[in-house]
């Protein structure tokens, strides 16, 4: 019997070695060890052993069995990896076509830079407050300390609808609006939107644009309050270096006025082409809440004080980017709009 | 304001200060510096010369060649080309070796064989603005008075070794439209003394008053009129220094009298006028308003109508001036003129205002008076400005000022105390750093010493100071803003946070731009004729608002939709090569239902989206995909969805103006009134596509008021399900018209709770189907919340449905 299986062991082995496919490897699996396969057949003749040859006896079958066991899987992980190879061989791409990108709009810019500064103020525990782009005379002008036939009136050439109803020249009535509902409680509020002046469209006039202006009231309300919040602001706008620069100025709605320069975001300050060398851009307006205006918006000016801004997003923007005409604002291009993509 | 640096210099010592550094401390002063230009613009070696003589070049009829005395001891023979060179003239010479602006080098020449040592100047080469010359002076060499010393340099006879400030004033800063203002705001500025000019008028015998009366009818409008009666001028051009004077601060030198009004306007900020005397033949001047159809020819020759809220100056009986505006033609200082009536006045700034903005005439005086000018001047201005004439113009000035004063000004008196100050600028001055920027602004105070209270005396020339605030902006500007610290906000933190709107609009911008829309923002005005393209959306008993004077006919009425607007865009990108537009816009549109607005009128926030061209452009592994009505559709579901509004918001055929009747939809929400349509979706009407010239295009624009009332961003978990999911689906073929929506609505009233969704899954037509029949093929799935449904059950419900949908559309199960 021993004889039987060395032969088998060696047919197996023989047969094995011409296998070049995975179904003969299979075929000859099932031949050599399936259920009733030719090891089987042969070790079904164990019964008519005797006790001590039959443990021999086994046990050259066993090693026969693991022998050809250990050639059909080397034999299979041949094929394993052969086909693997093959797939990928078959499967392999041109990595440097392009993939299906996702969609990428943009938001326009003037709301993208709009929306940093609203983020910065929301931070600072402001909030957000609108009101019609159609205004009254009597909030857009006369609440706000300019009266009718008032010199300052000259700055603002305005659309006017009717005597009394114009477009806003700027988003001040906001604030006038927001003292009369707050009735006397401290503010704390941004005012962003749309505003409208008469001016001749050309690279750096547009007659609509946006403000984005500011307004602090409450007892003890101080200038240095004012230039601590600006500061507070840029340096959030503009990274920690940055510094603000506070030129005395006009404004009917405040007393006193400032124009305020930051340190130029080209150049740091060293003077360069876009500051015309004097390191400084002009970037925002601010002052000391009229008492007039107070007045007028239902506050005590003996009981509180307060400070408002307001910068225009255009500027803001144009700076940001290095954008040459104001008017790629309005005029929507899509090849100036999808530059905006970016987070 | 121009400023010159020397002329200042007379009124305040500058030592120490150069032109650029005096406009720098100004601008960090409040007062900003436009700009500081050198009136030398690069001349030297230009002296004064005498030409001895002119004669004929020997070979050329248009040169002279003149012999010139330049002091020198040494005679220049110089070749000349212009005509009006003459022997006896005093004229600018640049010798050789001088410089002429633009860097010109004069050498020693030949000109035509004649040799010539140098160059007789025209004004424009020695870089003056010759604009505010004569014409005589403009053309050919420049010609100098006679009295003009041989030899001096030209620099100093044209007072071109100067540099003038360009002062760009705030309206509250009119004081400095005048040297003396000037000055006096470096005196406060540096703690320098101001010299005022000490007019000495020495008088005639004979009194004004026995040849002119003065009378105020207007005294609302005019609340001082002084005159002075000068005789015997002789009218001839003012002197170098005068007329250098006025051209550094860009006003034509005209004649010695109009030159000496228009010299101590600049010095006091008071505008004078000049009036032929003897042209007011009444000897009488009464201020009054003018008549209605009152008519002046004013000195630029131009007829003006008069209205009644104008002031003139009159003899009694005609207009003779525009008070404050600009003289009348009938009076004015010519050649002949020997007697002089000279005015010296204070006119209501907002009555001149109004005239001159309504007669389009701005000027020198007018812009003065406007502002207001200092009452305390009237006085001192007039007696700067007769001795001035009597020196300059040989006059005799009569004794005594013929005036009407109509109502004192008495200066402000304003109180603040240093705590307020302090308080106020988050600062802790001294009492003594207070009283010094007062001394220096030559305010006058007095000081209580309990609660340092200072009761300030304005100068009349401030009157923009009224408030103690204004006191506190003095005090800050010269203590300097940089010197004000800088401090945190005392008191309670207050949270910041976006309104429900604010937080919408946020959201959809980056939901629709992470869809690959871009965000246009477009021009609120537009024509008339793009609010009637889409009266549906424009509100048809609503009406455009319409700007009084609008810039232009396409600029002329508020938007009244958004669409209008980015058709406009899609059409401007379209002609740009960008046949695709994925955009969106959110905005307010502004209806009215007035003629004449009388209230304000209604701001609708909307948003609007528009597809043209591909919204996919092809790719090697995709196919290009033109726009259709459901990418336009489909933004608005999402953004529906996103707004928890789905289960409000329905969508119906809808045949809107401009759009195509069989591609649009009305978007109708379920309010708590009821049913209100916000808005339409869908293709333009081809027509208007081509009107255009625009491809297929399809438009969404939807009122966000509602949206944002009835949003709902509350997230709240619902379990997951515990039990199975059971899914049929069916296939129905009926008429093309019934609308999908039925389908599943139909879907949902029959099933009820037990239906989880219902989804169109295929939608087809086709000649096996019959004509005018589609296919819609649905997948229902059904649950139940607490157990397993059996088959039996779900059979039975579905088939109910089925049953329903052959009944009411009359469908045809497909098997």
């Amino acid at each position: 019997m021993k004889e039987r299986l060395e032969a088998l062991r060696a047919e197996a082995l023989q047969e094995l070695q011409q296998v070049d496919n995975p179904q003969q490897l299979n075929d000859l699996r099932v031949k050599y060890l399936g259920k009733k396969g030719a090891l089987t057949e042969i070790l079904r003749g164990m019964g008519g052993l005797s006790a001590e040859e039959r443990p021999i006896i086994g046990q050259v079958g066993n090693d026969v069995r693991a022998a050809i066991e250990t050639v059909i899987d080397e034999k299979q992980n041949a094929f394993l990896a052969a086909e693997t190879e093959n797939r990928l061989r078959a499967e392999t791409i041109d990595v440097t076509l392009p993939g299906k990108a996702l969609p990428t709009g943009a938001v326009h810019p003037l709301n993208k830079v709009a929306q940093e500064i609203e983020d910065v103020f929301v931070g600072l525990g402001y909030s957000i407050a609108e009101g019609p782009e159609v205004e009254t005379d009597y909030f857009n002008f006369e609440a706000l300390n300019l009266p009718k036939n008032h010199p300052a009136r000259d700055m603002q050439d305005s659309f006017y609808i009717t005597e009394d109803i114009l477009m806003r020249t700027h988003t001040s009535p906001v604030q006038v609006r927001t003292m009369q509902q707050m009735n006397g409680k401290p503010i704390k509020v941004i005012c962003p939107g749309k505003v409208y002046r008469r001016d001749d469209d050309d690279a750096t006039h547009s007659f609509q644009f946006n403000q984005i202006e500011g307004l602090v009231v409450g007892p003890n309300i101080r200038m240095s309050d004012l230039k601590g919040t600006l500061l507070q602001f840029v340096q959030q706008m503009y990274g920690e270096q940055a510094q603000i620069r506070l030129r005395p100025s006009f404004f009917p709605f405040t007393e006193p006025s400032a124009e305020v320069d930051v340190t130029c975001v080209q150049c740091g300050g060293h003077g360069c082409r876009m500051c015309k060398q004097t390191g400084w851009l002009e970037i925002l307006g601010c002052g000391m809440v009229h008492p007039r205006v107070l007045e007028m918006g239902g506050y005590d000016p003996a009981e509180v004080s307060g400070f408002a801004f307001g910068m225009g997003v255009e500027r803001i923007a144009l700076l940001k980017y290095g954008i040459d005409d104001i008017r790629h604002f309005y005029t929507n291009d899509q090849r100036f709009l999808s530059q905006f993509a970016r987070m | 304001m121009k400023v010159s640096y020397q002329w200042l210099n007379k009124y305040i010592d500058l030592s120490g200060f150069t032109a650029e550094e005096l406009a720098e401390k100004m601008t960090r002063g409040g007062i900003e510096i436009d700009g500081v230009e050198s009136l030398n613009k690069g001349v030297s070696g230009v002296v004064v010369g005498y030409v001895k003589s002119r004669e004929k070049h020997p070979d050329a009829d248009k040169l002279s060649v003149c012999k010139i005395d330049v002091g020198t001891g040494e005679e220049l023979q110089i070749v000349c080309g212009a005509k009006n060179v003459d022997a006896g003239q005093k004229v600018p010479v640049a010798m050789i070796g001088a410089k002429l602006p633009g860097d010109f080098a004069i050498k020693r020449a030949k000109l035509r064989g004649v040799e010539s040592q140098g160059m007789i100047c025209s004004a424009k080469e020695l870089g003056i603005n010759d604009k505010l010359l004569p014409k005589e002076q403009q053309e050919g060499i420049l010609v100098l008075p006679e009295a003009t010393p041989v030899g001096t340099p030209i620099g100093d006879v044209l007072g071109i070794n100067d540099e003038v400030l360009e002062l760009d004033l705030t309206p509250n800063r009119s004081d400095c439209l005048s040297m003396l203002g000037v000055a006096y705001e470096i005196g406060a500025l540096t703690g320098r003394e101001v010299r005022l000019p000490e007019p000495a008028v020495n008088h005639a015998a004979e009194r004004a008053d026995s040849h002119i009366s003065v009378s105020i009818s207007a005294k609302e409008q005019c609340s001082h009129y002084s005159a002075r009666y000068i005789k015997g001028v002789k009218i001839g051009p003012s002197p170098q220094w005068l007329q250098n004077r006025l051209i550094a601060a860009g006003i034509r030198p005209i004649s010695n009298v109009v030159d000496v009004t228009n010299f101590v306007m600049l010095e006091y900020g008071q505008p004078l006028h000049a009036f032929d005397a003897d042209s007011i033949t009444t000897g009488r001047i009464d201020v009054r308003l003018a008549n209605p159809g009152e008519k002046l020819v004013t000195l630029d020759d131009q007829e003006r109508a008069l209205e009644p809220h104008m002031l003139v100056i009159t003899d009694g009986e005609k207009a003779v001036a525009l008070a404050g505006v600009m003289g009348g033609a009938n009076s004015e200082v010519s050649e002949k003129t020997v007697n002089i009536l000279l005015e010296s006045a204070k006119f209501d700034g907002g009555t001149v205002r109004k005239t001159s903005r309504q007669l389009g005439l701005r000027s020198e005086s007018s812009i003065r008076f406007e502002k207001e000018v200092d009452p305390a001047r009237v006085i001192p201005a007039l007696n700067r400005a007769a001795a001035l004439i009597a020196e300059l113009a040989d006059g005799l000035v009569e004794e005594g000022i013929v005036e009407v004063v109509a109502s004192e000004a008495a200066p402000a008196v304003v109180d603040v105390t240093l705590a307020k100050i302090n308080g106020y600028l988050g600062t802790e001055l001294s009492r003594l750093e207070v009283q010094t920027i007062f001394d220096r602004l030559h305010f006058s105070y007095r000081l209580s010493d309990a609660n340092d209270l200072f009761s300030v005396t304005v100068p009349t020339r401030r009157g923009d100071i009224t408030r103690d605030v204004d006191l506190i902006e003095e005090v800050a500007r010269l203590f300097g803003y940089d010197n004000i610290p800088t401090t945190p906000i005392h008191g309670d933190v207050t949270p910041g946070a976006l309104t429900k709107p604010q937080a919408i609009r946020r959201d959809l911008r980056r939901r629709l731009t992470d869809a690959g829309l871009h965000e246009v923002i477009s021009y609120s005005f537009t024509g008339p004729s793009r609010t009637e393209l889409f009266p549906d959306l424009s509100g048809k008993d609503l009406k455009p608002v319409k700007l009084a004077m609008p810039m232009s006919e396409d600029r002329s009425v508020l938007r009244t939709t958004l669409i209008a607007q980015l058709i406009e865009t899609a059409v401007y990108n379209r002609n740009r090569k960008n046949e695709s537009s994925a955009i969106f816009e959110i905005g307010s549109v502004f209806h009215t239902d007035e003629e004449q607005l009388t209230r304000l009128p209604q701001e609708k926030h909307r948003l609007a989206v528009l597809f043209t061209g591909n919204r996919v452009d092809a790719q090697w592994n995709r196919k290009s995909a033109p726009v259709d009505f459901y990418d336009a559709k489909g933004v608005l579901e999402t953004v529906i969805d996103v707004l928890g509004l789905t289960a409000r918001v329905r969508y119906e055929s809808a045949q809107p103006l401009n759009f195509h009747p069989g591609r649009t939809a009305a978007v109708i929400v379920d309010t708590a009134h009821g049913p209100e349509t916000i808005g339409y979706v869908g293709q333009l009407h081809p027509t208007l596509q081509h009107e255009s010239d625009i491809a297929d295009t399809y438009v969404v624009e939807v009122e966000l008021g509602k949206l944002y009332e009835l949003a709902d961003s509350d997230i709240e978990y619902k379990a997951l399900p515990r039990y199975p999911a059971m899914q049929r689906d069916i296939a129905v073929v009926l008429d093309q018209s019934v609308p999908a929506a039925k389908l599943t609505a139909t879907a949902w009233a029959v099933a009820g709770e037990l239906l989880e969704s219902v989804r169109v899954f295929d939608v087809f037509t086709g000649e096996k189907l019959g004509a005018g029949k589609k296919s819609v093929a649905l997948s229902l799935v059904y649950r139940h919340e607490g157990r397993t449904l059996n088959d039996e059950e779900v059979t039975e419900l579905h088939g109910k449905v089925v049953a329903e949908l052959e009944q009411s559309f009359a469908a045809e199960l497909r098997k």
